[in-house]
């Protein structure tokens, strides 16, 4: 079993995202830089689909050559090789086009699966799993919380609102991954001796298989980023007693914010 | 219906989302900024008698595409459809909702059709250099105006984030039978809790956090019942295993925007408050009163949960008994 995971270098989510001076993208010097939480998910499914049916896992990325370290991350939880694809415009790439980047690198490497998160929790997209698996001809099935490989087909339970779906495909194929699926192992000290030893093969968008030249203009284009509507000074309910409080509150909520 | 604008109804057992009607309102409204007709196009089996309904909603055509296939969501038989709908007819403008199944489709008709899409829209807008989608990003701590250049452009709109709007329209509704085209996803079954309000789709949601103190949420579940709404839960409440991934409000978990979010013993850390700050009206109770969910509350109460939860719930209970 050939598996594939995507993998992103994302802020970490306690961090402070503050807006640059340009109003179009964010102040990067003082981020904590980690792997994509529902990419480890992805890493984790991996390496758990390679111990019980043998194989190997590539971790695959699309980004600064920054974002070595979250592929030397996975490859210290048990992948097994990495390949960074980098380019200095990355940052300002659209969706399709990193979904295009991916699908031409992926296909000079052999694949079964490839997995990936749902989302980013960078730029919250939702968009590259199911893109490159359509940019690759291939089925998908987003928001896995269970697996099961049988005879080269996939059986995937999804969340959707308000439930599951089961839904199977035939391999190759791409799922991304939601919360529920794993708990993603750490890395332990002998993992990150060994990771030091696995290749990363760094490569440009050129020489990564990418079929276009030159890459194309991002036809989402961010015209300005601004912080979230302040909320006017919140108030405190006073009262009395918790009951005076109560019946404040909701008194408010129904004759003021009407929202009862 | 070239350089139109495109709705895409989305149905659950036969039933129309509340999306739905979001997106239709939200496309006639584009529609009406760009002085053109909104087709609106049904996907399902049985489905020409509930589309007829979408007229109200401010559609001047309706396409019924009938297929058994189509009753259940499968990614890759409604992007044939739909890429196939689009090739044909030509919009200038897709509109969908972001549900789970929304993100799948528009994302494999972007790929497809070399198209630009933006995902998860909170708001639209016309200025001199076209349509600007505002949608956030790093799970609420940004707001993004994004341009999309391309034909056509596609938007995905978040649920619950657009008005309804009743517009009448003498709409024409057009039944076709359509060929799904190839697809290599097979639907299993599907497990659906339909008396629980999606978290997503709820106007009111009261959210656990570590404050709660163990995995008794019954005075969550009486409030949220009570308001018609959903159970939230912090990602500490869920990391405990006091309430299941699926109830996760943050930025790990589901982005919410509903018109009343109460949070119970949340403090309130930065990746909560990301996953809630659009809700219209936030309340906190809290016993800490310096916990950071108090600075993104409209209203605050310092005190004991325990203690304060039942008389808000008899409180509100008179109020519903007004009514």
């Amino acid at each position: 079993m050939e598996i594939i995971v995507l993998l992103k270098q994302v802020p970490a989510t306690e961090s402070l995202i503050r807006i640059d001076d340009d109003g179009a993208s964010i102040k990067t010097d003082d981020i904590k830089w980690v792997v994509n939480p529902y990419d480890e998910f992805a890493v984790e499914e991996a390496l758990r689909i390679k111990e019980a049916h043998g194989g190997s896992v590539t971790i695959v990325s699309v980004g600064p050559e920054k974002a070595s370290e979250a592929i030397r991350t996975a490859l210290a939880m048990g992948a097994d090789k990495g390949v960074l694809i980098t380019d200095p415009g990355v940052s300002d790439f659209d969706s399709l086009i990193v979904s295009r980047i991916l699908a031409g690198a992926l296909k000079e490497i052999p694949f079964d699966l490839i997995i990936a998160g749902h989302r980013s929790v960078d730029k919250d997209n939702s968009q590259v799993g199911p893109a490159t698996a359509e940019l690759l001809n291939i089925p998908h099935i987003s928001m896995v919380i269970k697996q099961d490989i049988t005879d080269s087909k996939i059986r995937c339970h999804k969340t959707v609102e308000g439930g599951t779906v089961v839904l199977e495909m035939s391999l190759p194929a791409l799922i991304t991954t939601q919360r529920g699926l794993n708990e993603p192992r750490y890395a332990s000290l002998p993992g990150i001796m060994k990771a030091k030893k696995k290749p990363i093969d760094v490569k440009t968008i050129m020489d990564s298989g990418f079929d276009g030249d030159p890459i194309g203009e991002s036809m989402v284009k961010t015209i300005v980023m601004k912080p979230p509507r302040e909320r006017k000074d919140g108030i405190m309910i006073k009262g009395d007693s918790n009951l005076a409080k109560a019946a404040e509150l909701v008194r408010i909520l129904h004759e003021e914010a009407k929202v009862l | 219906m070239a350089q139109d604008v495109l709705a895409i109804a989305e149905q659950t057992n036969g039933v129309f989302r509340k999306v739905t009607y979001e997106v239709l309102s939200e496309s006639r409204r584009i529609a009406d900024s760009l002085d053109c007709d909104l087709t609106a196009l049904v996907m399902g089996s049985n489905m020409e008698n509930v589309s007829k309904e979408l007229g109200q909603y401010g559609a001047d055509n309706i396409i019924v595409a009938e297929n058994p296939a189509l009753y259940e969501h499968v990614a890759d038989a409604y992007t044939n459809v739909i890429a196939d709908f689009v090739i044909k007819e030509a919009p200038a403008v897709v509109v969908i909702g972001a549900t789970t199944h929304g993100k799948d489709v528009s994302a494999r008709l972007a790929a497809r059709l070399n198209a630009p899409l933006a995902m998860d829209c909170v708001a639209i807008r016309f200025d001199e250099k076209g349509l600007i989608a505002s949608r956030q990003m790093y799970g609420g701590k940004v707001l993004t105006d994004v341009l999309l250049e391309g034909s056509p452009q596609i938007i995905a709109l978040r649920p619950n984030a657009m008005a309804i709007a009743n517009v009448e329209r003498a709409s024409s509704i057009e039944k076709v039978d359509v060929n799904v085209g190839k697809t290599n996803v097979q639907f299993i079954e599907k497990r659906l809790d339909t008396t629980k309000v999606e978290l997503t789709e709820a106007d009111s949601i009261v959210t656990g956090g570590r404050g709660m103190g163990g995995a008794d949420f019954s005075l969550i579940e009486a409030l949220a019942k009570l308001l018609d709404g959903a159970v939230g839960a912090s990602r500490s409440a869920v990391d405990e295993g006091w309430r299941p991934s699926s109830d996760q409000v943050g930025q790990t978990g589901k982005v919410v925007s509903p018109n009343l979010y109460i949070a119970c013993g949340v403090s309130g850390a930065i990746q909560h408050l990301a996953g809630m700050s659009s809700s219209k009206v936030i309340v906190a109770i809290n016993k800490d009163p310096d916990a950071p969910i108090f600075s993104k509350a409209d209203y605050g109460i310092e005190g004991d949960l325990f203690e304060i939860l039942p008389l808000i719930i008899e409180e509100v209970k008179k109020i519903k008994g007004e009514n």
